[in-house]
């Protein structure tokens, strides 16, 4: 009786998944199979594999790895001392809230900021150096999606240290373990979950960013991302768009697989 | 348990609320389908005073929406879901939605003021007789320079954009029938050519460009040239002439070996509900002083002689924005390319894109 009423309180999310991730998912693998006529074929795939793409494969993997390593750099001390700051509930939410601003809006304000009248490029002049172009540089995109990631990155550290027992700790160093040997041994391993989830949502999202690559980068930098609406909105040839889609699908779910917590049964043990 | 059914009973409260707020502000606002004319275009490409004008006069609503290119705005259009009375398409566009049978035929009693265009401008071979289309602005695409900082370079040539001392400096639109386009005048072929040798020299040539692309953006060019932040950058007459009204230093060219001409329209697309506004707009925009406002905002060419007699003399003769007839000889119109050259134009054009490091 109780198996019966669980199962069918499922439903209602069964059809949700099936809707609205199955159904979905499908469609963009049959869309691949079909060229611009509408004729089914495996062309997109060829196509994908031609030099081209693979190259903009290959920068897209390099360019969300840089974005993932540095938003990690920045992110992990800063979750690490806000878990010993007084009050850090208030200092995460100072965090978050630049979160909640509209990603266009903030890139705009990057235009602004690395112009060549810029505030920043009118503090170069001040300490002496010539004003730089700052804008459509790899540096300035890298900088500005590390900005835009940085609170999705300490979120999931922060949850993740701030549960970490303290006695640990001090029970490790009673033992004469260094301070960095405590790190390593003790607080890297027990907040790898969090890593390995702000890892998830850093580099998933970085393999497919778009608007920043225009606005910030000036096209010098194209992800897949780019490539999809291209191919939507521009040459209407949802064939290719698809088959892009279906290779990043696929990149995710390696990553996914990855970054996954298989060690759950190891730790019990 | 209970404060989780509480939250709950608060959320539902509030959205009904919200709900309730929102539906009673649009009845006031009479957004019933035959009151409100939507309008789609694009960007910064009307003064806003206009549509004010507009809704004063005939006592209708402007929703007015915008898109930034004319595939995205197709796409848009075919999918259906709003309710556009109006948009303002380019000609190889109206082409291509006139195959798909996007558009509705126009009534032209309802639209007097068509006698202020210029016969140059209507019955074009993309829409014969003006069936479906009118005439909003028209222009080129040429190169905006600032001509402090780029030698004796006079950019009379496409080739003057490959010079040397330009390293780093050219900034392109992001547009793959423009840079093509600009790729093959630039060998003397057609920007329409459907030539796969051409094409492919065109685009071996633009790679040898990327050496001088800075960056290969959209509107964001316009505050970068005012500003004196960029240049040289390739892109349309009007913007152009936007920025030349902002920086006096400026100064903009169409190479001789030929570029493009375009003519965008209006068009009412399938998806109105709202016939008699939409006809009402179009008529609006006619009338010499409209058309004359908007031209003064917008910068771009206008097609409408009454609005041009009313005009500043200096810009109407201004030859780098309204070409003679004879210059216009040298320009081409966009031919729609079909789906597998628009394909191929894309494909190198990424090609293109990607060579750029």
């Amino acid at each position: 009786m109780q198996a019966k009423t669980a199962k069918s309180s499922l439903f209602p999310y069964l059809l949700w998944i099936a809707f609205f991730v199955i159904a979905p998912i499908a469609l963009v693998v049959y869309y691949s199979l079909l060229d611009i006529h509408g004729h089914f074929t495996f062309s997109n795939y060829q196509a994908f594999f031609s030099s081209v793409y693979l190259k903009m494969t290959l920068s897209s993997f390099w360019y969300a790895l840089l974005i993932t390593f540095f938003t990690l750099l920045i992110s992990y001390p800063t979750a690490y001392f806000l878990t010993k700051t007084k009050n850090k509930q208030l200092w995460l939410l100072l965090i978050i809230i630049p979160s909640w601003i509209n990603l266009l809006l903030k890139t705009y304000a990057f235009i602004g900021i690395f112009g060549l009248y810029g505030p920043i490029n009118a503090f170069i002049e001040i300490i002496g150096f010539d004003p730089q172009q700052m804008l459509f540089t790899d540096a300035s995109f890298i900088f500005v999606s590390v900005y835009i990631f940085i609170p999705f990155m300490i979120l999931p550290i922060f949850n993740s240290l701030d549960r970490l027992n303290p006695t640990l700790i001090d029970a490790s160093r009673d033992l004469g373990a260094s301070s960095f040997t405590t790190f390593r041994r003790v607080v890297l391993p027990l907040t790898m979950d969090g890593i390995k989830s702000g890892i998830q949502v850093v580099f998933i999202p970085a393999l497919s960013l778009f608007m920043i690559t225009r606005l910030i980068a000036g096209n010098r930098v194209i992800t897949l991302g780019t490539a999809i609406e291209q191919q939507f909105l521009v040459t209407q040839n949802w064939g290719m768009g698809s088959t892009i889609a279906v290779f990043l699908i696929l990149f995710m779910v390696i990553i996914m697989l990855i970054t996954g917590q298989k060690d759950k049964g190891g730790r019990v043990r | 348990m209970k404060q989780l059914i509480q939250a709950t009973i608060a959320i539902l409260v509030v959205s009904a609320l919200l709900f309730y707020a929102a539906h009673t502000l649009s009845a006031s606002g009479g957004n019933s389908g035959k009151n409100t004319v939507t309008i789609f275009n694009w960007g910064e490409y009307i003064d806003p005073n206009l549509l004010k004008q507009f809704e004063k006069e005939t006592g209708m609503r402007v929703i007015y929406e915008t898109f930034d290119s004319n595939e995205a705005m197709m796409t848009k259009i075919q999918q259906g879901g709003t309710a556009y009375d109006i948009a303002i398409p380019s000609e190889y566009m109206i082409e291509k939605m006139k195959e798909e049978k996007l558009l509705l035929p126009l009534d032209k009693s309802k639209i007097p003021n068509l006698k202020n265009i210029d016969p140059y401008f209507l019955d074009l071979p993309f829409d014969e007789d003006n069936q479906y289309s009118i005439p909003y602005f028209w222009g080129t695409v040429g190169i905006v320079y600032n001509p402090n900082y780029v030698g004796d370079l006079d950019f009379s040539s496409w080739n003057d954009l490959w010079d040397p001392s330009l390293k780093r400096k050219v900034f392109l639109v992001d547009g793959a029938r423009e840079v093509m386009g600009m790729g093959l005048n630039s060998l003397g072929y057609s920007l329409n050519s459907l030539d796969n040798q051409q094409l492919r020299q065109a685009t071996d040539k633009l790679i040898t460009l990327a050496p001088n692309i800075k960056a290969i953006i959209g509107d964001e060019i316009t505050p970068l040239m005012i500003n004196n932040e960029a240049t040289v950058a390739l892109t349309w007459s009007g913007q152009a002439a936007d920025m030349l009204s902002e920086n006096e230093e400026l100064d903009f060219a169409v190479p001789q070996e030929g570029s493009n001409l375009w003519f965008d329209n209006m068009v009412i697309p399938k998806t109105s509900k709202n016939l008699e506004g939409a006809h009402a707009f179009i008529n609006f925009m006619l009338k010499a002083e409209s058309g004359a406002q908007n031209a003064d905002y917008v910068g771009y060419s206008t097609p409408n002689l009454a609005a041009m007699a009313l005009m500043d003399e200096e810009v109407v003769t201004d030859e780098r924005f309204y070409p003679s007839e004879e210059q216009r000889d040298t320009l081409e119109v966009y031919k729609n390319l079909g789906p597998d050259y628009l394909g191929k134009y894309n494909e190198l054009f990424l090609e293109f894109k990607m060579s750029i490091r």
